[in-house]
């Protein structure tokens, strides 16, 4: 039995069905064609498709649609703001922090997640807090100076 | 092709520095990537989509006796249902795949099982269905009636006589005579190179070791996904993820008895393939349920069955054997490789034959090759295959041969490496190569001088790949505005659009923004082998010079019209075309914007294009450092530092080939220390997903440093040389080898986790009561 | 891709009692809903086929931390995230904050639950040892009323729990910490981070004036059907300063009581030996923090 939902997405007001079984990040992909957060495992082991919910970094595959009754979530879509990219993203280009580029929306999420809360992140922090979105192509060095220098970048701001 | 080595015309003098090639631009696709829009396989849908879901056999092995559908068939909201009957009962046909021949009958039966389930989740029958929800449920009441047999999933174990037998109609190939009992190994090679014998018998030592090696996936972080859609008239579209659309358009068509023009399948952006997208999967089921549903199909796998029913590399068994003299001469090398293919032949045990002592200058060499079937899912490239198991092998016995003269083991290598000239035990004559500069960087790197701690070790290893060229076609199109269209055929893993617009605009002479490279879907562009074999950037990269170098001469002989000169008396210098010998000076130059204005005028849209089957590939040799800290009561090991030096002829986006090095390296490291598939006895994966099948998180691995070494390859005119495989090829023997030195323990067996680390430690302090001996 | 089965309901109560109204009533199968990063993944595997599911986040006393008594009071639904964020929980109970922080990625830590990772009672799980160590009870909400159960007695076995149909765990009270005390949580995997527990080791002890070990709890998991007290552990290390001797003789009391299985995470003799390894390193950890305070 579908249920009606509403709640804010990258800032708008949304309303969506959804059927109890469904999972946040099937409502994203499928329901509202935000196909940016990815599927990569389906149990939360891959961080493919990281949002923020309430301000929390979470795996959309383990909350179910119905939760997002009334919460704000934010995704990959919402990251630039309209104006430009986030220094995150710019970094990521720069500096070749991206191959197939399956990984880097749940990567940009969760780094910009650490650098809200912690501006001046070590290289150990910064890997810690990454460990739970998987890459297969880069081998994280690139990734993680990116997220380094976008620190840096923004402290200066 | 007969293709000069001059350096590029557009760039002026002939030793001029490069403008574009080897600088670091922003990829063409990454702001879409960066901000999710970019469009992967399980991205696209259309009105009126299906959800398709296959149903896989819980049993390792077992005879399908029948199959009945009635019931799923008959619930609402199901819209199809097929098995193996949807699908041709091919006798040998073959479709070539970037890396070896495979046979479509081993395709079609993988794709969908006939009269056997041969692995745990082997295809037995896939719906189409409203929902997930529903296809789920659909799947569930489909009868299928297995007889269990026994089954067998260790490679030694399925080459015993008595080993339950998967094939009734194998017979060992390259075996003389041909025996008389059909068994589970389908083939015999080997490579010989003068007498072993007499090789070993000049050697001061000999030393000689067991291996074995567990298997390993790809790791993709996205699954296959694909969506398909079968028009009435016959015509059909495919979309899915994949490293050859071309291949998946000939299979698919083959499989569908349609007319290979009749299917355009568009490449998706492409979430990780490293080999294991090269063939098909899901993609002939999912268009055979759209023909029958009369709808489209997404299909899409979950990660369970990635694990389960794509296609990892081989768990192998090795004996390998090497000789050396007092002084550092290596004398012989001899290898017996056992590799099981999973349930059908294709293991790539004879490219593991070929490389494994390729980084060596020897007399005296022979490889024993065995390609085993078993009870596992069809094996599929993985990124150099074949070539990371042998390297593992033979780079452990020649670090124990250093020790055993007291002899640095770069120095060792560098005393015997492969150079221009040295003949491989697999035929060649090697080219102009980079081994012995990559031996010398990592001698020479301060990685090898910075100090070790306690419990630290280190290791280094060399490694070898062939790189392939292929068949590959390009179309460059010239926009009345000046800037450049390049289509090309082979999707992009590793950045290489950057690297063909970096080439157009060097060949050209214009700004690297006004060149924007497309992946072209099946139907707009000749055919192209698919991306693999470490081929684009130099294939492709061929092919785009080619094809640049065909709009030049259009170019300036439209500048010879307009000026009413001889087209020989016009050059192309700086993104202009300019008069030159008797005319020089006499006119203004016409940049490619100018004769793009006046193209109607001139001739018609100015375009070139290429169709080549690309030789002269450059191999690539790399040396890599590792250093690991061993917790000896754990058993646990770290990888504290770790540098990759390899040899890219020319790089042209230097940001990328440093990708490629740091993510096969890491590919490397989770291969030699956590990753491993893991059977029960009940012959079913225990570990079909990402938390126990544990590739290297972003705080297990350090940075990992990198060199590029430029010895350029002949065959080419800029001196590329691919790199995308070579980099997982030493990680395995260099971690192994740094594991040796902290710890006295020659690991024989990887994975090295902790559980087998502790063990080979306590053994070895129980036999000699200090540290020291082989596990 | 879609979990569960087609005609699983979902309920978000606001109240405690209407949760344990909706859990006690329902005539087939009802699951709680904390973080989902257990439930989730059970449902997507096909394991669990709940007929309905009460999600229990808007219950305001799930999700308090609140100080009472010395100790603390924490809402079953607590995130480790929230747990972690707590100074005064951290300083007193670090081991306790340390173990549920363990539990899976930052993702996974957004979400994950001191009393998910109770009630879903694997034997490997990180926050329980940790628990046990402390002497944590654990209310529980059912028809009849609350009760409290200590934590050691809370796992029945693999998957099980003692909670009858209808009841919840609501909070996890933690006693006051005593001075020159301290607790730590150590588990082994093979990576760094991302591995269910191939062994993990639980030690709370508190020291008197002089250095003297007057009390200590040593809990393991992954070692045994359920998370287990090592008594004998403990009194190893009782009435001793905590010197190499005392922490040899806890080691091994530690790995002797280990009852572990073989399976795709550890054989059997690996466990035993690594318990007493990471045994003796929390013990080190929890003296440490019990001698600078």
């Amino acid at each position: 039995m579908s249920r009606q939902v509403s709640a804010t997405i990258n800032g708008d007001a949304v309303d969506f069905l959804c059927e109890p079984e469904e999972t946040l990040l099937d409502v994203l992909r499928d329901r509202l064609a935000l196909t940016g957060s990815k599927e990569g495992c389906g149990s939360g082991d891959c961080g493919a498709c990281s949002v923020m919910l309430d301000g929390r970094l979470v795996c959309s595959c383990l909350v179910l649609g119905a939760e997002a009754e009334g919460r704000v979530i934010e995704t990959i879509e919402g990251m630039a703001d309209g104006k430009g990219l986030h220094p995150l993203q710019r970094h990521f280009l720069e500096q070749a922090a991206l191959q197939c580029g399956n990984c880097t929306p749940g990567f940009l999420v969760a780094a910009k997640a650490l650098l809200d809360r912690d501006p001046e992140p070590s290289e150990t922090e910064v890997r810690y807090w990454l460990a739970g979105n998987l890459c297969r192509c880069t081998g994280y060095d690139k990734i993680v100076r990116a997220v380094l220098s976008a620190a840096a970048e923004m402290r200066e701001a | 092709m007969p293709l000069d080595t001059k350096a590029p015309a557009g760039n002026g003098q002939a030793d001029a520095p490069f403008q574009q090639v080897g600088a670091r631009p922003v990829r063409p696709d990454g702001v879409d990537k960066v901000t999710g829009r970019a469009k992967f396989g399980a991205d696209q849908k259309l009105p009126g989509m299906l959800i398709g879901r296959v149903l896989r056999s819980p049993h390792p092995h077992a005879r399908i006796r029948a199959i009945d559908t009635a019931k799923a068939e008959a619930l609402e909201g199901v819209k199809a249902v097929v098995t193996c009957a949807d699908f041709p009962d091919i006798g040998s046909g073959e479709v070539m795949a970037a890396e070896g021949d495979e046979s479509l009958r081993d395709i079609v039966a993988n794709v969908m099982a006939r009269d056997k389930a041969l692995y745990e989740g082997h295809a037995v029958a896939a719906v189409a269905a409203t929902s997930a929800t529903v296809a789920r449920k659909a799947l569930s009441l489909i009868e299928v009636d297995y007889e269990p047999l026994p089954h067998v999933t260790d490679v030694e174990a399925a080459m015993r006589p008595d080993a339950p037998l998967l094939h009734e109609d194998m017979f060992t190939s390259g075996i003389e005579p041909k025996p008389e009992k059909p068994s589970n190994i389908a083939r015999r090679m080997e490579i010989t190179l003068g007498d072993v014998a007499e090789g070993f018998a000049e050697a001061d030592f000999v030393i000689e070791r067991d291996f074995k090696t567990e298997a390993a996936h790809q790791g993709y972080i996205e699954p296959q996904a694909c969506l398909a859609s079968f028009a009435e008239d016959g015509q059909a579209e495919l979309w899915c993820c994949t490293q050859g659309h071309y291949f998946v358009r000939n299979a698919c068509a083959r499989l569908l008895g349609i007319d290979v023009s009749k299917l355009r399948v568009t490449a998706s952006e492409i979430g990780g393939g490293f080999g294991g997208k090269t063939t098909v999967f899901i993609e002939p089921v999912a268009l055979a349920l759209s023909r029958k549903a009369g709808r489209p199909v997404r299909l899409v796998m979950s990660r369970d069955e990635v694990f389960r029913a794509t296609g990892p590399t081989s768990s192998t068994s090795m004996w390998v054997k090497a000789g050396v003299t007092k002084d550092g001469r290596m004398t012989a090398g001899e290898a017996v490789l056992k590799y099981q293919g999973g349930a059908f032949a294709g293991s790539p045990v004879e490219w593991g034959a070929m490389s494994a002592f390729a980084c060596y200058d020897l007399a005296h060499v022979k490889v024993i090759g065995y390609d085993v079937v078993a009870n596992r899912p069809k094996a599929a490239a993985y990124r150099a295959p074949g070539s990371p198991m042998s390297a593992y092998a033979v780079e452990s016995v020649v670090d124990e041969l250093a020790t055993a003269i007291g002899m640095d083991p770069v120095e060792l290598r560098l005393k015997n490496a492969a150079r221009e000239g040295t003949q491989a035990a697999y035929g060649p004559k090697f080219g102009p190569n980079g081994l012995v500069a990559t031996l010398e960087a990592a001698r020479d790197h301060d990685h090898t001088k910075a100090p070790l701690g306690p419990g630290q070790g280190r290791g280094v290893a060399s490694g070898f790949w062939f790189n392939f060229g292929g068949e590959t076609c390009v179309s460059m199109n010239v926009a009345g505005d000046g800037t450049v269209t390049l289509s090309i055929g082979t999707p992009d893993i590793g950045g290489t659009r950057a690297a063909q617009c970096q080439i157009a605009a060097e060949e050209l002479g214009i700004g690297y923004d006004q060149v924007r490279s497309i992946v072209a879907d099946t139907s707009s562009l000749g055919y192209n082998d698919m991306t693999g074999g470490s081929r684009v950037a130099f294939a492709v990269g061929l092919a785009t010079i080619q094809a640049a170098r065909a709009v030049i001469e259009d170019l300036c002989a439209r500048a010879a019209k307009i000026w009413g000169i001889s087209p020989d008396a016009v050059v192309w210098e700086g993104g202009a075309a300019r008069p030159a010998g008797p005319n020089a000076g006499d006119f203004d130059p016409l940049s490619l914007a100018d004769l793009a204005k006046v193209a109607a005028n001139t001739g018609g849209p100015i375009a070139g294009h290429s169709e080549i089957n690309a030789e002269g590939a450059g191999i690539s040799f790399g040396t890599h450092i590792a250093d690991v800290e061993v917790d000896k009561e754990t058993g646990r090991v770290s990888v504290t530092r770790y540098t990759v030096i390899q040899d890219a002829g020319k790089a042209i986006h230097p940001g990328y080939v440093e990708g490629q090095y740091q993510g096969g390296a890491v590919q490397g490291i989770g291969w030699a220390l956590n990753e491993e598939y893991i059977y029960g006895e009940d012959g079913r994966l225990q570990n079909p997903g990402f938390l126990d099948y544990r590739i290297p998180v972003a705080s297990d691995v350090p940075m990992i440093d990198t060199v590029i070494v430029e010895v350029p390859n002949p065959g080419h005119p800029y001196g590329v040389r691919g790199v995308g495989e070579t980099p997982i090829v030493p990680p395995l023997a260099a971690v192994a080898n740094a594991v040796k030195d902290a710890t006295g323990v020659r690991m024989t067996t990887l994975p090295m986790s902790p559980p087998r680390v502790l063990e080979a430690l306590d053994a070895a302090l129980g036999e000699t009561g200090a540290e020291g001996g082989e596990a | 891709m879609g979990l569960g089965t087609a005609g699983m309901r979902f309920e978000a109560p606001e109240t405690l009692d209407a949760a344990v109204t909706l859990l006690h009533g329902e005539a087939g199968l009802a699951r709680p809903l904390a973080g989902g990063t257990d439930l989730l993944v059970q449902l997507r595997a096909g394991a669990v086929e709940p007929d309905l599911i009460v999600d229990l986040k808007r219950i305001p006393e799930m999700r308090q931390i609140a100080a009472v008594d010395g100790g603390f009071r924490i809402g079953a639904a607590v995130t480790g995230a929230e747990l972690g964020e707590h100074p005064d929980l951290k300083k007193a109970w670090p081991g306790v904050v340390e173990a549920t922080e363990l539990i899976g990625s930052t993702q996974i830590q957004g979400r994950a639950s001191l009393g998910g990772n109770l009630c879903n009672a694997s034997p490997a799980a990180d926050s329980v040892p940790a628990m046990i160590a402390a002497a944590a009870a654990v209310t529980v909400a059912g028809p009849d009323g609350r009760r409290e159960v200590p934590v050691e007695e809370f796992i029945a076995g693999p998957g099980q729990t003692c909670l009858a149909k209808g009841e919840i765990v609501v909070a996890v009270n933690l006693p006051p910490r005593p001075d020159h005390a301290g607790d730590a949580y150590l588990r082994f995997i093979p990576r760094t981070e991302m591995d269910i527990a191939v062994v993990g080791a639980g030690v709370s002890l508190t020291l008197d004036d002089g250095g003297l070990c007057t009390h200590a709890r040593v809990a393991l998991g992954a070692v045994a059907a359920t998370p287990i007290l090592v008594p004998a552990a403990a009194d190893a290390l009782i009435g001793t300063n905590g010197d190499e001797d005392a922490l040899t003789r806890m080691a091994e009391a530690a790995s002797a009581a280990c009852r572990p299985i073989d399976d795709k995470r550890g054989t059997k003799a690996y466990r035993i030996k690594v318990a007493g390894v990471m045994a003796r390193r929390a013990a080190e950890i929890a003296l440490e923090r019990a001698r600078s305070c």
